[in-house]
């Protein structure tokens, strides 16, 4: 193994920002979001891609960041929790039924359920309960069961619709 | 959980990667979805000197069809292929087995020729692949080739790609005249999303007089490797498919297995499970063949 | 205690006020906590379940850049003490790090310190140690003979407890029953497994002696127990509570985690923290929960009414017990679940094996010995024909017995037990539901409906304790709360502990603004650090809207009071003539003779000649409640009350199961649920249908697996199974209402609850599909494969 690991410069967007900076190879795009960025509200639960805790959206669709090198997001758009609020900071429609349906309770899981149903809401704001599940179906949750977090997203749903 | 050291290289040609490849002596891994490499990497169960990212190669992904064969290129994502009209209409059988994989985070990430070199012996494109008589085709500094899928898959995680070889695509062979084909994707697992513990796939083929031309079943998480049951296979041609002679072919199945014990089944539920999912998707393959 | 009072803000339905932190990324987990100069660990765990540590070469790791120190457990025992233990077990020394021996896989031999957490296990893979493997002790039945074979050879056995109780003439009302059975159970071995692992950062500040942590915590007890591993005095250590626990559900314990950043940011002089990753958690975080098998007897008469039981407990606590026996304590609570049944033998027994360790997981051992009671119901209606639900309304306790005594002496609070089974029922719409099984059994399907009705002891007392260890002569178990009004009027709780997905913080500013008439979301809700915190035992037991409550409605109520004080002596009235509304105090007679909350807040802060006379200045209440029905030791009959409050529960599921396979499938689920009064509606439901799916989990799905070489095979979250939303249906749930007299409005616990009752009613839905096969499965998690086993191939 050679000694001296170069770190690779790389340049992305995230939240709308675009960044640049030098990762070492190894780094997962997880690590680099909470250790290099302070973006900490991904959050880690199993680092090998089961709980989703870590779901971000990569171009738009959502991804396991504990699953992807950091050096490997050079070049791409990344949305994280915190760059689902409104441009005001204040909390948008989905985090706003979230809150309304309380469908949460540690709110460790709450990152990646949102990213997961803000991609769903995205492409389809009239999904079935067989759609949302699927959706979330890659988000574990030990707290509420699901019900309460269906709801927040059918929730979301029927506001955004009325939202046009 | 965290890798251990390694170079990064991101490939700009398959030129590049065979070249890297050939020099790795075997320390040099391709990343393209990493749905499976990272956890490796992560609990250092991989520990690779060089990986070699084929994710910017253009030619590496894309799905092409022909008169003959549709070839999905290796970096091609899951969920790309599933979301395929051309794979959904030509490869039933690939498209019901896709929609077992994972997750959609995963399956937006993870590729079609990543399951493949994974290899794990429950995992479901590989069985779809090998009841579809694909092939893959290899590509090392010494030249190109193409394995046959009977021929592919050499044990757990261990296939006939050689370390110095890069997986540039896998082709499906269209069928061929006037035949009606049924498939069907049947897996057993505890949750929707995990590694099956057994899964069955199925391809019949019945000529315009409804008799089997041709049928594929294919077994996975019930060997060391996923294993067409080619017995069974080659008595239920040349007749029409009733549930009597599914019946009497299924005994078969056990016999061509010999699975393992873990903590999520034993040897003896695998071999029982593949019979019933046999002939779960022997009878669903049929019955849409027959419609 | 005013049931009739008209509420404006408890059992309402508002937003619970933690989760727009989280929604928003704002949520300040430990690993969130971010200081200068911070180093990170990492722990080498042990590959063998029990083996001699012969050497352990660190020089290499040592010489790696970056690599502050790396820690053996010979090193660490030279400077601290062993881990005190819940029972006196004087020759099992707990240490953070394997001493001399290592007792299952999994456990930590070293930790390295480094500048990152990718160097510190660079430096893990540099770490030389020379095992001598050694046979291990896995099965716990062998474990309990063994006289040869020990975990901990200085303990002389592998037995950490064995006791023997008896309420009421067991002995003959057996004999005088016209029948008995006996049944094995099993509950296997599986936890809570919160999707944030243990986390901890420790910095020790030298200029004020202080060690600082914040941890992941849900415990009672941490601070003592670090201060005694590490020979601290207890103000010594300052725990930060503001902290957001992602997950816990009982088992966020990592006192060797917080003893070792402690230790070594002490040593180091620098921050260090270390965040579990998931496959140290699984196996080495001794978080394991109960693995219990029973052995019960019961004895009924023809017409169902069950007169006795008698249950042996044999409960697998891994290698290193901490609290683990008193999960076998625990459930005297409510040893004869919601039924009258006379008497009660009960033998208890914990052992050790060379696994890892066992934690309190939700319910304290009361999800495990109600799957057993439930199992004997259900099994003595099978062996009488009596229908499920007939047998239950023949053995519930009636509501006009309330309150009402066990035999073990605890006296249930309050309850209506038949009218939630009916609410339940009606909710589950259950003729349908018979009739939709029947024709799924018609169409070649197994099919059946689960029925458990389960208790739900809440509000903690530790004088289970004192069942198995006499000298634990601990009677009280309280909860503080405080409540300061500053100069302006506003209004700020003071919580002493930390939440992790309960909404404390939510409960104290509902009761808070409900007795001060004051909307709740203006007033401020926060953790104090644990040197600045008033007495707590934790959000552990189903007993913060119980304790936490009731204190907060104390401390309302001490405000109040001194409002009142100041305004009678400012308006010249006695208290009995004025009238508190919203804050402002006025004169009942004269409602314009008033003096309004800020007038009232100047006068405290700053018109100390309006006080009355000798009133302290400033505006601040404290309030310490204790446990009700708590301060008793036991009688000679060993008979006492334990936890003062219990919930009921009423749950329905129907599942069919593919005979090709063994899977079960979940279809519906109702559940109808009492504790009380609701002070968060939505909090409530949540954690009802959160515990629901836990409890799910542990029927079907989740097992930490050895092998019979004690190989660990369950360190992923691909080989321990939690349900996804796939494997949940749709929960239909409704609450009733009945109040316990105990508590400040009439609420009790409900963070248990469906992980109290599901489990048992998987387990009676499962086994009423089987039913027309003739079989049936007493050993949770029910595994498709186990399953399919018993169908197909005649043995499990």
């Amino acid at each position: 193994m050679s000694e001296a690991m170069r770190k690779i410069e790389i340049s992305l967007t995230i939240n709308g920002r675009t960044q640049t900076l030098a990762v070492e190879p190894r780094l997962s795009l997880s690590d680099m979001l909470r250790d290099e960025l302070r973006l900490n509200g991904t959050h880690i639960g199993c680092e090998h891609g089961v709980c989703g805790a870590c779901s971000i959206l990569l171009d738009g669709v959502p991804i396991r960041s504990c699953l992807m090198l950091a050096v490997q997001a050079d070049g791409h758009q990344i949305t994280t929790v915190e760059g689902m609020c409104n441009e005001d900071q204040t909390p948008g429609i989905l985090q706003e039924a979230f809150q309304d349906a309380h469908g949460m309770q540690c709110g460790y899981c709450t990152p990646g359920m949102l990213i997961s149903a803000q991609a769903l809401l995205t492409a389809n704001n009239d999904p079935s309960l067989e759609e949302i599940k699927d959706a979330i179906g890659g988000n574990l949750c030990r707290c509420t069961g699901y019900t309460q977090i269906i709801e927040s997203i059918q929730l979301a749903a029927s506001r955004m619709r009325e939202a046009g | 959980m965290k890798a251990a050291k390694f170079e990064y290289i991101l490939a700009e040609s398959i030129e590049q990667v065979v070249q890297v490849l050939d020099q790795g002596d075997g320390e040099a891994i391709v990343i393209a979805g990493g749905q499976t490499l990272m956890p490796m990497l992560s609990m250092r169960l991989a520990r690779p000197e060089t990986v070699i990212d084929i994710n910017k190669i253009a030619e590496l992904s894309g799905i092409e069809v022909t008169a003959d064969e549709v070839i999905i290129k290796a970096c091609t994502r899951q969920a790309e292929a599933l979301a395929s009209p051309e794979i959904q209409t030509r490869l039933p059988l690939l498209a019901k087995a896709i929609s077992y994989v994972g997750h959609q985070q995963t399956r937006n990430r993870g590729t079609v020729g990543g399951s493949l070199s994974h290899a794990d012996p429950a995992s479901e494109i590989p069985l779809a692949a090998l009841a579809m008589d694909a092939h893959v085709s290899l590509r090392s500094a010494a030249g190109a080739r193409r394995v046959a899928m009977a021929d592919y898959f050499l044990g757990p995680m261990m296939t006939a790609r050689a370390d110095n070889e890069v997986l540039l695509a896998v082709h499906f062979p269209l069928p061929q005249g006037d035949v009606r084909v049924g498939t069907a994707f049947h897996e057993v697992s505890e949750r929707r999303g995990d590694f099956a513990v057994v899964a069955a796939a199925a391809h019949i083929q019945l000529d315009k007089d409804g008799i089997c031309s041709n049928a594929a079943l294919a077994i996975g998480g019930a060997d060391s490797v996923p294993l067409r049951m080619t017995a069974l296979e080659d008595r239920l041609r040349g007749d029409a498919i009733t549930p009597e002679r599914i019946q009497a072919v299924l005994a078969d199945v056990a016999n061509a297995l010999t699975p393992g014990n873990d903590q999520h089944a034993s040897a003896a539920y695998r071999r029982r499970v593949a019979t019933v999912l046999a002939e779960r998707a022997l009878t669903e393959a049929a019955a849409e063949a027959q419609e | 205690m005013n049931m009739e009072r008209n509420l404006h803000y408890v059992a309402t339905k508002r937003r619970v006020r933690e989760d727009k932190r989280f929604v928003t990324g704002q949520g300040k987990y430990v690993q969130d906590v971010n200081l200068p100069d911070t180093k990170h660990a990492a722990v080498l765990p042990s590959p063998y379940p029990r083996a001699r540590i012969l050497s352990i070469e660190t020089a290499a790791a040592e010489a790696l850049d970056g690599v502050q120190m790396v820690l053996t457990g010979a090193q660490l025992a030279e400077d601290c003490n062993p881990i005190r233990l819940g029972l006196k077990l004087p020759e099992i020394n707990w240490y953070p790090l394997a001493v001399g021996m290592t007792c299952y896989v999994g456990e930590w031999v070293a930790i390295v310190v480094a500048d990152n957490a990718y160097i510190a296990e660079d430096a893990l893979d540099l770490i030389e140690v020379d095992y001598e493997p050694l046979q291990p002790i896995v099965d716990p039945e062998q474990a309990f003979d063994e006289t040869e074979l020990l975990v901990h050879p200085g303990h002389g056995s592998n037995v950490l407890y064995h006791g023997n109780f008896l309420w009421g003439d067991v002995d003959s009302d057996f004999a005088g029953a016209d029948d008995n059975l006996s049944f094995r159970a099993r509950w296997g071995r599986s936890s809570t497994v919160p999707i944030e692992t243990f986390g901890a950062l420790a910095r020790w500040d030298e200029g004020t002696e202080i060690l600082d942590i914040w941890a992941s915590i849900q415990m009672p007890n941490f601070v003592e127990l670090m201060a005694s591993t590490l020979g601290y005095p207890l103000n010594c250590i300052r725990l930060h509570q503001d902290v957001d626990v992602g997950g816990s559900y009982g088992v966020k314990r990592g006192i060797k985690q917080s003893v070792l950043v402690g230790y070594l940011s002490r040593k180091l002089r620098v921050p260090v923290r270390f965040i579990e990753d998931r496959l140290a958690n699984m196996a080495g975080s001794d978080a394991h929960g109960p693995d219990r098998i029973f052995d019960t007897e019961v004895a009924f008469n023809k017409d169902g009414v069950i007169k006795s039981i008698k249950i042996r407990a044999l409960d697998d606590a891994g290698a290193y017990p901490g609290r683990a026996p008193f999960q076998l304590a625990k459930p005297i609570s409510a040893i004869v679940g919601p039924y009258k049944i006379n008497s009660v033998k009960y033998e208890a027994i914990s052992v050790c094996t060379n696994k890892s360790g066992q934690v309190p997981v939700r319910g304290f051992g009361q999800a495990p010995t109600n799957y057993m009671i439930e199992m004997a119901v259900d099994n003595v209606a099978r062996h009488l024909g009596l229908d499920r639900l007939e047998i239950r309304r023949r053995n519930l306790i009636q509501p006009d017995e309330f309150p009402y005594q066990i035999p073990p002496g605890s006296k249930y609070d309050s309850g209506n037990y038949p009218v939630v089974l009916q609410k339940g029922l009606d909710l589950a719409g259950y003729d349908e539901l018979l009739a939709r099984r029947d024709k799924a059994r018609a169409e070649g399907r197994l099919a059946g409906i689960g029925i458990a009705t389960v208790l739900e002891p809440g509000g903690g007392n530790n004088i289970f304790e004192y069942l198995m260890d006499p000298s634990a002569e601990i009677t009280t178990f309280m909860e503080g709360c405080e409540v300061r009004v500053d100069a302006q009027g506003n209004i700020t709780g003071i919580m002493g502990t930390t939440t992790s997905g309960q909404g404390h913080e939510t409960m104290m500013a509902t009761i808070l603004g409900e007795e001060l008439q004051i909307d709740p979301d203006e007033i401020r809700i926060v953790h104090s650090d644990s040197l600045n915190a008033l007495p707590t035992r934790s959000p552990i037991a189903s007993r913060m809207a119980i304790m936490l409550g009731s204190a907060a409605a104390g401390a309302a109520g001490k405000i109040k009071d001194r409002a009142m004080a100041i305004a009678a002596h400012n308006l010249d009235r006695p208290v009995a003539e004025l009238e508190y509304s919203g804050g402002t105090i006025s004169d009942r007679n004269d409602p314009g003779h008033k003096l309004t909350w800020a007038e009232v807040c100047f006068i405290a802060y700053r018109a100390y000649h309006k006080l009355p006379d000798g009133m302290e200045p400033g505006f601040q209440a404290q309030y310490v409640f204790q446990v009700p029905g708590g301060g008793q030791l036991p009688d000679e009959n060993n008979r006492v009350q334990v936890y003062p409050c219990f919930s009921f529960q009423a749950h329905v599921p129907y599942v069919e199961i593919d005979p090709g396979t063994g899977r079960v499938s979940v279809l519906d689920y109702a559940i109808a649920h009492d504790c009380g009064t609701v002070i968060n509606p939505d909090i409530v439901r949540g954690m009802v249908i959160g515990g629901l799916a836990h409890g799910i989990g542990a029927a079907l799905y989740e097992k930490f697996a050895y092998d019979d070489e004690g190989q660990f095979l369950s360190a992923t979250f691909a080989d321990y199974l939690m349900p996804s939303v796939h494997e949940i249906p749709d929960v239909k749930d409704v609450e009733h209402c009945t109040p316990s007299p105990l508590t400040s409005h009439g609420q009790k616990g409900s963070g248990e609850g469906g992980y109290l009752g599901a489990p048992a009613a998987i387990a009676s839905a499962v086994n009423d599909a089987l039913h027309p096969l003739g079989l049936h499965i007493s050993e949770l998690p029910m595994r498709m494969h186990k399953i399919e086993a018993l169908i197909n191939d005649g043995n499990t």
